[in-house]
């Protein structure tokens, strides 16, 4: 057991992993975060409090510990979730994130928005229905954003009685189907949420796993990738000239590097405009430093006086994106009004944002069957579709395949500026031409 | 068979960044979104703790410039006055303009009135709703955390308002990546959160780690209070105590700070950074379950409030 000071003192070195939960109605997903809330004291006995009562108000006898995290009215009326919850928690290893996300299909926007910032995604289900269509969306939400880590969490493995067949059938279909989606990293973990079996404890139900649990593989996952192999990228959002008697000829560049490394002395190219200068000077938040990487929020100064402003990408000059004014990407519909050909929309692309219009919708997907549907003309909530778009003004556009932050965009109404789709730039599950289709399902992957 | 984890790298990574780096990262990029897309931005402070780390974050933000935003108070009558005090200092300090909104101002017009329960809080919606619209405010910083209470949970780090600054939680965009929705109409604003995803801890983790100085209330004090509702609360001319309720003299210190009829204190002898970050892992009640008042009202008081515009 760790004393409170113990806790206090590892808190503030460790690192902070983001990771969104996902699973259907009586996957036990509540009871899965309850306890991870619950056994790292995460949920304080006020709380707990508030929630008997609520509980006891509504003839339950049992606290529900979903209306921990089920916040609104609303949800708490109809019992349940209907937008992403945040929830925090700690262990002496790290601190978590976790973007709590309702597993119903018509809130997949929902999943969309919890995964946009995961790194790392817990999928859950029930080891007495297996891996059933449900599964297969989350994983497909999961391989779209690119979350890096998927972890399969085969949840009340006490109702059929720890058996390693079971599971390891289970952890075998799903890793080969989301390993042909693309899902870089697979780890299936057997699990009890209500018996607390390889949640927080190891079972002792089930010898034959010798995997971490839930929580040690969340420790130790690594939360930052080999940044010698991305792309450095530095979306500009705002320039800082104090002209003042102490700094008259400061001219910063101040932004949060999006990808990879930057370092003083790098000649660097400006886009859209193509301009090349040197990296004269890296200022993270008052202190002068010689390298910084993401996503550190600082200020850069160049050693040409060359015009940079909002909106523009610093980017290593024998590394540059090359910008485009046509833009072919998967999108996810996250709006109640539609997306049409032929809509004028505004694309938000960083800190940059650029008149278009939507030239096409080659494809729909269906997320049930993965099967796609040719020309479906507009796509509505929840839809996730291909999109070709036309912009006003170029973009230094990555492949959201190589960066989730460069690659990433929104399409936004421009007359209300209600947030219309997300979208992810280039060619949708990489992996996926090579992969055969599982079996028993002939869709095509390639939408 | 991938059945177990594959990677066990740790997290020795160098270019790994700290829990407080990173969120120290994200609230700066946050402000730095507001600067760039808006034309009227504030901060809301109050001398309280959040909104004391929200300005220092954004001085490192804009630094060496000045930060390029105005402050708001909405003052409930009823401050600590060595928060009050605090307040003025730290403006003066940074060559900051303040603008208060005065709750007492709105009861003395006859315009608000006084709640039998003595609780300003709530009355705070009116004077911030209305300095909004004076002003033209387009965004409107806040230190609200999603750790506080269920309804802030479920808060966009972008939340817009319409004109007359409701929060509709059904409607609320879906936030995605690190690409933040400010688009508004006119007399619509936004509501800004760069601290949304930090906890209690990690404020008071972060305010030791930078040195920042805080006002005296929130270390251990003795002090004249009283009990009602289970709560500490400091005597004084805002209305308490009541005859039946006795003052003594506790060594307390506050978790919070907010109108003095609606804050706890909470007994302790923390009277360092160092022994109120001991005391707070070791607590079991959340800061606003300790010491606030006015959230347990109702089942979702939070919620109903910001509903109605409060922050």
């Amino acid at each position: 057991m760790t004393t409170p000071i113990q806790l206090a003192e590892s808190l503030s070195t460790t690192t902070l992993l983001r990771f969104a939960t996902a699973g259907s109605v009586d996957d036990g997903k509540s009871t899965l975060v309850g306890r991870l809330l619950h056994d790292s004291k995460s949920v304080l006995t006020d709380q707990l409090e508030a929630v008997q009562d609520a509980s006891r108000k509504r003839g339950q006898e049992a606290p529900d510990l979903a209306l921990l995290t089920d916040g609104l009215r609303a949800e708490r009326e109809q019992g349940i979730t209907i937008d992403v919850a945040y929830r925090y928690f700690a262990t002496p290893r790290r601190r978590f994130i976790l973007a709590d996300t309702p597993g119903h299909v018509q809130y997949t926007r929902n999943m969309v928005t919890g995964a946009s910032t995961a790194e790392l995604a817990v999928v859950l289900v029930d080891a007495r229905n297996g891996v059933v269509e449900q599964t297969r969306r989350h994983a497909a939400v999961a391989a779209l954003l690119r979350v890096p880590h998927v972890v399969l969490a085969v949840n009340k493995m006490d109702l059929v009685d720890y058996a390693e067949p079971v599971f390891a059938a289970m952890a075998e279909e799903f890793t080969a189907y989301a390993a042909s989606l693309g899902v870089p990293e697979i780890t299936a973990i057997p699990i009890s949420a209500l018996a607390g079996d390889n949640v927080v404890e190891p079972s002792a139900h089930m010898d034959w796993y010798g995997g971490p649990t839930v929580l040690e593989h969340l420790e130790t996952v690594p939360v930052s990738h080999d940044l010698t192999a991305c792309h450095a990228r530095f979306p500009v959002q705002y320039v800082i000239r104090p002209q003042t008697a102490e700094h008259p000829d400061y001219r910063g560049y101040a932004g949060q590097i999006a990808a990879g490394v930057f370092r003083v002395g790098e000649p660097v190219t400006v886009l859209p405009s193509g301009r090349t200068s040197t990296i004269a000077g890296i200022d993270l938040l008052g202190d002068s430093v010689d390298i910084a990487w993401a996503p550190q929020s600082v200020t850069v100064r160049l050693a040409d006086d060359v015009d940079v402003s909002r909106g523009d990408l610093i980017a290593p000059s024998d590394d540059a994106p090359a910008v485009t004014q046509d833009v072919e990407a998967t999108v996810c519909h996250v709006a109640d009004q539609p997306l049409t050909v032929g809509q004028r929309v505004l694309i938000k692309h960083t800190t940059r944002t650029v008149k278009a219009i939507v030239k096409d919708i080659p494809s729909r997907l269906t997320l049930d069957d993965l099967s796609q549907h040719p020309a479906p003309g507009q796509l509505i909530a929840n839809d996730i579709g291909r999109v070709v778009v036309r912009t006003a003004e170029p973009l230094a556009l990555d492949a959201y395949a190589d960066s989730r932050r460069t690659g990433s965009f929104l399409l936004i109404d421009p007359a209300d500026g209600t947030t219309l789709s997300a979208g992810m730039a280039g060619a949708s599950f990489a992996a996926v031409t090579q992969a055969p289709a599982p079996a028993g399902d002939d869709a095509e992957w390639d939408f | 068979m991938t059945t177990v984890a594959t990677v066990s790298e740790g997290t020795d990574n160098p270019y790994a960044l700290s829990h407080l780096d990173s969120l120290e990262s994200e609230a700066v990029h946050i402000f730095r979104e507001v600067a760039g897309e808006f034309e009227r931005p504030v901060i809301l402070f109050s001398g309280g703790k959040d909104s004391i780390l929200m300005l220092h974050l954004a001085l490192k933000a804009f630094a060496p410039a000045p930060v390029p935003f105005t402050l708001l108070h909405v003052d409930t009558g009823h401050n600590f006055p060595e928060v009050l005090e605090y307040r003025d200092r730290t403006v003066a300090e940074h060559g900051l303009r303040l603008h208060v909104a005065s709750v007492q101002e709105y009861i003395d017009a006859g315009k608000l009135r006084e709640r039998p329960d003595g609780t300003r809080n709530p009355l705070q919606t009116v004077p911030l709703t209305e300095a909004i619209q004076q002003h033209r405010f387009d965004a409107v910083f806040g230190g609200g955390r999603r750790d506080e209470e269920k309804a802030r949970a479920k808060e966009r780090v972008f939340s817009l308002r319409d004109e007359f600054s409701q929060w509709d939680p059904r409607r609320q965009r879906p936030e995605l990546w690190q690409l933040y929705n400010g688009r508004h109409a006119a007399g619509e604003h936004v509501r800004v959160f760069p601290i949304s995803n930090w906890t209690e801890l990690d404020v008071w983790q972060y305010i030791e780690r930078e040195g920042i100085e805080l006002p005296e209330i929130y270390f251990a004090h003795e002090r004249e209070v009283f009990n009602r509702s289970g709560m500490w609360l400091t005597a004084g001319d805002w209305g308490g105590p009541k005859e039946h309720e006795r003052t003594e003299t506790r060594q307390v210190r506050y978790r919070t700070v907010g109108d003095m009829s609606c804050t706890g204190a909470v007994d302790s002898d923390a009277t360092t950074l160092d022994a109120v970050i001991t005391e707070i892992a070791a607590s079991r009640l959340t800061e606003r379950g300790a010491t606030r008042a006015d959230d347990k009202m109702s089942e979702a008081a939070m919620e109903d409030r910001k509903r109605e515009g409060y922050f």
